[in-house]
């Protein structure tokens, strides 16, 4: 690992996460952090009707395929870290479920990475939900066409830096 | 030269409508693509017919990696089965 790349973690597990330690980490003394940007998706109780989610998950590729979408965005704009926690199991409403977190010199890079790195988190990692409604029988919860066109609208956008590898230098923005 | 037997793993309703996890099986030579794995699956048995009755919505993983249905699956350890993926 270079010096300029980010440093990536990726944790998927059952435990809750506390936000403010996950995003005082991203700064953590390194004076280059000017913004941090971040993501926490909660479950909704969906108007009363939602008891629970149950997250199922692909453990191993779950872990490698946010690592891989982690470094397309590395290689997509100037980021200093990134932190991407995904719980798994019974979720309850109120509770968080993820949590996408990006540091960089300026915000642009961070926001835009932050939203990013959600749009293919959510058609990419291998996670399936199944609700367990408050009274009937659940379901799977079914794949949005419109997660999948957040994602594809990146495709028409070019990167805001040439490939990682062409460019090991990160520009000083 | 017979193919090793390959992990089939199964996750979500697929998972549910084959009734297993997972299974250790030898794929015939004519499973060349993702695609004609999901298409031997389905003729496996009713549950199988069930799971694999869309073909199209599967998603396929070959070593932890996703591939589309017209790729092929070389000689992998795992191959996993999944529906349209639903996390964030």
């Amino acid at each position: 690992m270079t010096a300029d790349a980010p440093q990536i973690i990726v944790r998927v597990g059952i435990e809750d996460f506390d936000i403010g330690t996950e995003i005082d980490a991203l700064q953590a003394g390194d004076p280059a952090v000017g913004a941090v940007a971040s993501f926490v998706g909660y479950c909704r109780d969906e108007g009363g009707r939602l008891a629970a989610l149950e997250l199922e998950h692909y453990p191993g590729m779950a872990e490698a395929e946010i690592g891989r979408v982690a470094a397309e965005a590395a290689g997509r704009w100037p980021l200093l870290g990134i932190t991407v926690v995904h719980r798994a199991g019974r979720i309850r409403p109120g509770e968080r479920i993820v949590l996408v977190a990006v540091s960089s010199s300026h915000r642009a890079a961070a926001f835009s990475a932050c939203e990013y790195l959600m749009d293919f988190l959510k058609t990419r990692a291998p996670f399936w939900k199944k609700e367990h409604p408050a009274a009937g029988a659940g379901g799977w919860v079914e794949a949005k066409a419109d997660d999948a066109a957040r994602a594809d609208r990146w495709k028409d956008q070019a990167p805001t830096l040439p490939s990682a590898e062409g460019s090991p230098n990160l520009p000083d923005l | 030269m017979s193919r090793e037997p390959v992990l089939i793993r199964y996750f979500a309703w697929v998972r549910e409508r084959v009734g297993r996890a997972e299974e250790r099986l030898t794929l015939p030579e004519t499973v060349v693509t993702a695609g004609d794995l999901v298409g031997w699956l389905a003729g496996r048995g009713d549950s199988y017919a069930h799971a694999f009755e869309t073909p199209g919505t599967i998603r396929v993983a070959v070593d932890q990696l996703h591939v589309e249905q017209d790729e092929p699956i070389g000689q992998p350890h795992e191959i996993a089965l999944f529906p349209p993926m639903t996390g964030g």
